[in-house]
């Protein structure tokens, strides 16, 4: 279980994360929705520790990432946004390292390595050095690292940003796969990513939390009963006039 | 235990990182052409006709500030660049066990450079009968000077996303160690300072945070506790800097 609490980040003067709060489970997915720049990505990094928080904390399966952070971060997986990876490792000692650092050693260390080369279907270029890889493959590096401990709490800062419709595929069939068995968190903008795979979703504007249910309850929520893009538009935009999109 | 493992760990990254692409081979290339070219060339080795090492480790507190600020300058500055800072840092481990097995690789990496010379050392064996006491504190001295050029050029690595900034802070800061001791500039220091006879007290503080005194008596032959704790303090201050700036970034 993820417990996020009251979590405020200040860039100077900027208010990038103002208190928020939540509750994930396990079997959840929760969709993170929001305009660019709404501090998505600031939440997250703060989560998993990244970025110390101006106040609060999130507790991970009982463990702060403030005051154990080291604790914390063994059950969280993590993909950052734009899935940094060491382009010049292959994609086989990337994963090594990674396995290395988790605390796997000997014959578990490759075995683990092994399945999540399987898992993200990289297979083809476990060899390869990853500065040659193509975003898609560099994307499925980083997501390969992020479950080879197999964590009860995984993290994903945009996953499928910039593949393509094939690639989409399969990261949401993955999601779709581990959700029972863990707590999930995807930060997206691609609304129908949203519909496909949360099972919840928080739309998050300006550093605070504007709406958080089911994707079907945050539809109900503007009087046209529109799409959930309406929805977007209508607790994003603020005080700006709503202009249909037709 | 987790400490070691973990510093090992990146530690191996690292030291692997160096190989994998053109940057071990050119630094290594260089360092020792360049140490060659100015001991046997510019310092005359054969014409002074003294079998010791002196003309040799002259020249590597200035080979080092060029070349110890180019092997440095990637650790911080190309994880920040590349946003793998943050895969680096959400991993279990702490940033201590992150700066220790980065400044250890690179250090290890330097002290294969270092002892890629030993050429040099055969040539003065096959010429003469040096001190070889005296030639191995020599190699310790230059062991130790680079570790401290190192620690200033991870700080600066740490303090940007610009490798070629980091370059050239680390070179500035790394001239002015070397310079504060050498006597053209502490006698500047002190006419500036005649007036004002109580100023003497930061004339000679400047002076003795060089590196230079320190490295010139190992490269006598005397290994001191007082050169050991200057080069330690040096490297613990600026490793502890390292993880300030570190523990201080705004973001990646």
């Amino acid at each position: 279980m993820l417990e996020v609490k009251e979590l405020h980040k200040q860039f100077g003067s900027i208010h990038a994360v103002n208190g928020v709060s939540f509750k994930v489970e396990q079997g959840e997915v929760l969709g993170f929705l929001g305009p660019n720049g709404a501090g998505k990505s600031t939440t997250m990094r703060m989560i998993t520790g990244f970025l110390p928080p101006t106040s609060g904390t999130a507790v991970v399966n009982g463990h702060d990432v403030i005051t154990a952070p080291i604790a914390a971060k063994n059950q969280i997986g993590y993909l950052p946004e734009n899935a940094p990876v060491y382009s010049d490792m292959t994609v086989v000692n990337f994963l090594r390292f990674a396995a290395e650092i988790r605390g796997f050693s000997g014959s578990a260390r490759l075995r683990c390595v092994d399945a999540a080369i399987e898992k993200a279907h990289l297979e083809k270029v476990r060899n390869q050095s990853i500065s040659t890889l193509s975003k898609g493959y560099r994307q499925r590096t980083c997501f390969a690292q992020a479950i080879l401990h197999d964590p009860p709490i995984l993290i994903m800062d945009e996953p499928t940003d910039g593949l393509d419709p094939n690639q989409k595929h399969v990261v949401r069939a993955m999601i779709r796969e581990m959700a029972p068995r863990k707590v999930i968190i995807i930060s997206t903008h691609i609304l129908e990513e949203v519909e496909a795979v949360c099972s919840r979703a928080i739309i998050i504007a300006n550093g605070r939390i504007v709406a958080n249910g089911t994707p079907a309850e945050l539809k109900t929520r503007t009087d046209s009963h529109g799409t959930l893009e309406d929805v977007f538009r209508a607790l994003t935009l603020g005080d700006e006039p709503l202009r249909k999109v037709s | 235990m987790n400490f070691i493992h973990n510093t090992k760990a990146i530690f191996k990254r690292e030291l692997k990182a160096y190989f994998e692409s053109p940057v071990a081979y050119v630094f290594l290339v260089v360092f020792l052409m360049l140490t060659a070219f100015l001991t046997f060339a510019v310092g005359r080795f054969y014409e002074s006709g003294q079998a010791d090492l002196r003309g040799f480790f002259l020249w590597h507190p200035w080979v080092y500030m060029i070349l110890v600020p180019a092997a440095a300058m990637r650790l911080w500055a190309e994880e920040r660049r590349s946003g793998t800072i943050e895969l680096l840092l959400t991993l279990p481990v702490t940033l201590t066990e992150a700066i220790l097995g980065k400044f250890l690789a690179a250090w290890a990496f330097l002290t294969l450079a270092l002892i890629l010379t030993f050429p040099v050392l055969l040539t003065t064996l096959y010429l003469g009968n040096p001190d070889i006491g005296v030639a191995l504190a020599g190699y310790f001295g230059s062991f130790l000077l680079a570790g401290a050029y190192l620690s200033v050029g991870l700080l600066t690595s740490a303090m940007t996303r610009n490798q070629v900034i980091s370059f050239v802070i680390s070179v500035v800061v790394c001239l002015f160690l070397l310079l504060a001791g050498w006597p053209p500039v502490t006698d500047l220091l002190i006419r500036v300072t005649q007036d004002h006879t109580s100023l003497n007290w930061l004339v000679t503080g400047v002076a003795s945070l060089s590196f230079m005194p320190h490295y010139e008596s190992i490269q006598r032959g005397v290994i001191a506790l007082r050169d050991l704790a200057y080069y330690a303090s040096v490297i613990i201050f600026m490793l502890f800097a390292t993880h300030l700036v570190l523990e201080n970034r705004k973001a990646a």
